[in-house]
């Protein structure tokens, strides 16, 4: 039996296919609890979470939250706006402060690249990356790739292609490293501008780029579409919102050069009518709700493996 | 041995010297006489009645020129001071050193450069030389009053940390700095290219997320700067050079006889970006560590020529300035006590550098860039010199750091070869803590 021996979950690039495995089927026997009419169970009971957001975000947030609510941990949660962070404190600070009121884990997301390595210096808690800049995202690709395997069983010789801003995109990174570990072939298509130099270097023994939208979806059995960001406008990278829907947005036209089978997911939230159009994000190739449910599983799993199994059978010594 | 110590005249005697103007190295020794060099004879022993120290088995060289250092007094006392900085510097064998603009106030006005030659005077363990800012506050807009500086005591003009962006400006600024007979020292890179970014562009900085610094925008940058040396002929120096292709470029210009000069960091010579994956905020600087076949052709440049000298970009930053997020860790790590060493170990030891080469690179050839004193081995000039144990293994600890910041990732690192002092105008600064 593979054991999870480790403190953190900084990131996939640093675990094994077994650990990955060993998440994933947790994952998949957690994913029942979320369907019970009383969804807790007693697994993080007397453990305490921070949950420290230095970058606005609705649905990993929550899903996290829902998450430890689940294993009956105890949470509390910071949020930069409303934090000492707007009054000058640092990352440092912030984080030993959090730590000396006897934290155990630290859910954390932050816009800088290594943020969460840099915490791991100093921080005897445990801590797990909510996405660091644009670096990686490791709960986001646990929960894709749980949702693959659902269909697929497996993933030895299946094909993902990643559609959109892969220079920015730490959902990128992620499951390039996790997917390339468990067999699959990645894809990555996207404008030149936002294609990150030797990209295809990237992941377990390479990745694979092409710009043309339809032939990097030709064989593809699943589509993941990258949320466009915005102000990547502003910094020039491309041209006009229009022009970006036109040649790299996910219609049902594109769409009919990928495989039938082929399914669709974004990991939200999604600009529709930019890189997915309406039809297809709702469209029955999508599994896109499927992918946030089992957001809740992934993160459950991946906090019991880190922070279980230390307080169970323990009775608080009165 | 303690005898020779604060004497006015004494025999160093049995030494390796090393010439650096001739690249020779003898066995010798060298009296000296009231602060200067007053005899130099290529002999193990000498007769005489004045004290001795006996330098069997070092190696005697003049005093270490870094032409790229930075103080941060005035301004940024947090981080270092001229007293502390040349200490440092003391310790890494440098009996001069160059200091930059970049403090606050910047060095453009005499008053500045006033200031610093002041208190380098009374605090300071080297000799202190001064580049002032080519550009008034660092803003590359309107270039200073350089006759003025000069005046005060300028050696040179930089802007370093900053490329001048407008191309007339710097044009202007070549040609009236050739005309004050000071040297201009260009930080070259594109600004615009280089926004936000982190690290080297590369595949380290798409695995890491991190905002990549392409190596073309320092060619850019530094053809541009090559191209206005050659428009004003005024001579260039181009500070910290990075990548394989700016090589080729110097190359070139130099090939053209053009009045283009450069400089390498010790650690772009023997790091790379590889290293980054740890996200260390102490490998951050600008700069940034390149790729390896990038470190392999700087190698070559110092070995041939291409490049002229070696210069630290001593950069200081405190503890709390790096103890942050990668991305707001401000570039830069101090190199004046590791300079040598680190060269030594990584270069000469396995044979890639020869030592008298090393030396030279450390000594007369940054002097003749900047055409400032220093660096030579000659009868009758100041007794700036270092004394070296070639072989003596040690680990730098950081409290034996004297920078006033402990910002290098060399923290742990042993090396081969180890700095004993130096003698400034003869007069004997050890480099070793502990010992006194």
């Amino acid at each position: 039996m593979v054991q999870f021996n480790r403190k953190n979950l900084l990131g996939l690039e640093e675990l094994t296919a077994e650990e990955i495995e060993l998440i994933l089927d947790t994952a998949d026997s957690f994913k029942e609890i979320s369907e019970r009419p009383i969804k807790k169970v007693p697994a993080l009971r007397g453990v305490t979470i921070a949950n420290l957001f230095y970058e606005p975000s609705t649905r990993t947030r929550m899903s996290f939250e829902l998450a430890e609510k689940r294993l009956s941990a105890d949470t509390v949660n910071f949020s930069k706006a409303t934090s000492a962070v707007v009054k000058g404190e640092s990352l440092r600070d912030t984080a030993e402060n959090i730590q000396a009121m006897k934290v155990d884990v630290v859910v954390m997301r932050h816009s800088s690249s290594g943020a969460h390595r840099f915490l791991s210096e100093f921080l005897d808690a445990s801590i797990v990356n909510a996405g660091d800049g644009q670096h990686e995202h490791p709960t986001q690709a646990l929960l894709d790739m749980m949702t693959l395997r659902q269909r697929w069983g497996g993933f030895e010789g299946k094909r993902v292609t990643i559609i959109g801003d892969i220079m920015h995109s730490r959902v990128a990174r992620s499951n390039i490293w996790g997917l390339t570990k468990m067999g699959a072939e990645v894809t990555v298509c996207g404008p030149t501008t936002m294609m990150p130099p030797m990209i295809e270097q990237l992941g377990e023994g390479g990745i694979t780029v092409e710009y043309d939208i339809r032939r990097a979806i030709a064989e593809a059995d699943a589509i993941n579409i990258l949320r466009i960001q915005l102000e990547r406008q502003k910094s020039r990278l491309f041209p006009s919102l229009q022009e970006y829907f036109d040649v790299y947005g996910v219609t049902l036209d594109v769409l009919e050069a990928a495989p039938r089978e082929g399914i669709v997911m974004h990991p939200g939230p999604m600009n529709r009518g930019v890189e997915i159009a309406q039809e297809v994000a709702d469209g029955d190739r999508a599994v896109i709700l499927e992918q946030v449910t089992n957001g809740v599983a992934v993160r459950m799993a991946v906090l019991f493996l880190i922070a279980g199994g230390k307080t169970e059978g323990d009775e608080p010594a009165s | 041995m303690i005898d020779w110590k604060d004497k006015r005249e004494f025999w160093i005697s049995g030494a390796k010297v090393i010439d650096p103007e001739t690249a020779k190295m003898r066995t010798g020794s060298v009296l000296v006489q009231k602060g200067a060099i007053a005899e130099i004879v290529w002999q193990k022993a000498v007769e005489t009645e004045l004290p001795v120290l006996d330098a069997t088995g070092y190696v005697l060289t003049p005093g270490f020129v870094d032409i790229h250092t930075h103080l941060r007094e005035p301004g940024y006392e947090e981080k270092e001071t001229i007293a502390t900085g040349t200490a440092a510097a003391a310790a890494g064998g440098y009996t001069s050193v160059v200091c930059m603009a970049n403090t606050d106030p910047v060095v453009d006005e005499p008053s500045v450069v006033e200031f610093i030659t002041k208190r380098a005077q009374q605090v300071g363990r080297c000799r202190v030389l001064i580049a002032a800012a080519l550009t008034k506050g660092l803003g590359g807009e309107v270039i200073n009053e350089y006759f003025y500086l000069k005046s005060a005591g300028a050696v040179a003009l930089s802007d370093d940390g900053k490329f001048v962006t407008n191309s007339q400006v710097m044009r202007a600024a070549l040609e009236y700095a050739g005309f004050h007979g000071l040297t201009v020292i260009s930080h070259c890179e594109d600004a615009f290219l280089v926004e936000n970014s982190q690290i080297h562009e590369g595949y380290v900085s798409t695995r890491l997320g991190l905002k990549g610094a392409p190596a073309a925008a320092e060619e850019i940058a530094i053809y541009r700067d090559i191209r206005l040396a050659q428009l004003t002929g005024s001579p260039l120096h181009i500070a910290h050079v990075s990548t394989a292709g700016a090589i080729d470029l110097i190359r070139k210009a130099k090939r053209k006889g053009l009045p283009v000069t450069a400089e390498v960091t010790p650690h772009h010579l023997t790091m790379n970006d590889e290293l980054l994956e740890t996200y260390d905020r102490n490998l951050k600087v600008n700069p940034p560590l390149r790729g390896k076949r990038d470190s392999a052709v700087l190698l070559d440049a110092i070995r041939d020529g291409a490049i002229d000298c070696i210069a630290t970009d001593h950069a200081p930053h405190n503890e709390i300035d790096k103890q942050v997020e990668f991305d707001m860790a401000p570039p830069g790590m101090i190199g004046l006590e590791t300079a040598f060493a680190q060269l030594h170990t990584e270069l000469v030891v396995p044979g890639k550098l020869d030592l008298v080469d090393l030396v030279r690179l450390m000594t007369v050839r940054p002097a003749e860039v900047l055409r400032i004193q220093g660096g030579r081995l000659r009868k009758g000039e100041p007794a700036d010199l270092a004394l070296i144990d070639p072989g003596e293994e040690w680990v730098l600890e950081k409290h034996l750091i004297r920078s006033k910041s402990k910002n290098t990732p060399l923290i742990g690192k042993t090396f081969t070869g180890r700095i004993r002092g130096v003698f400034l105008e003869g007069k004997w600064q050890s480099a070793i803590l502990e010992e006194g």
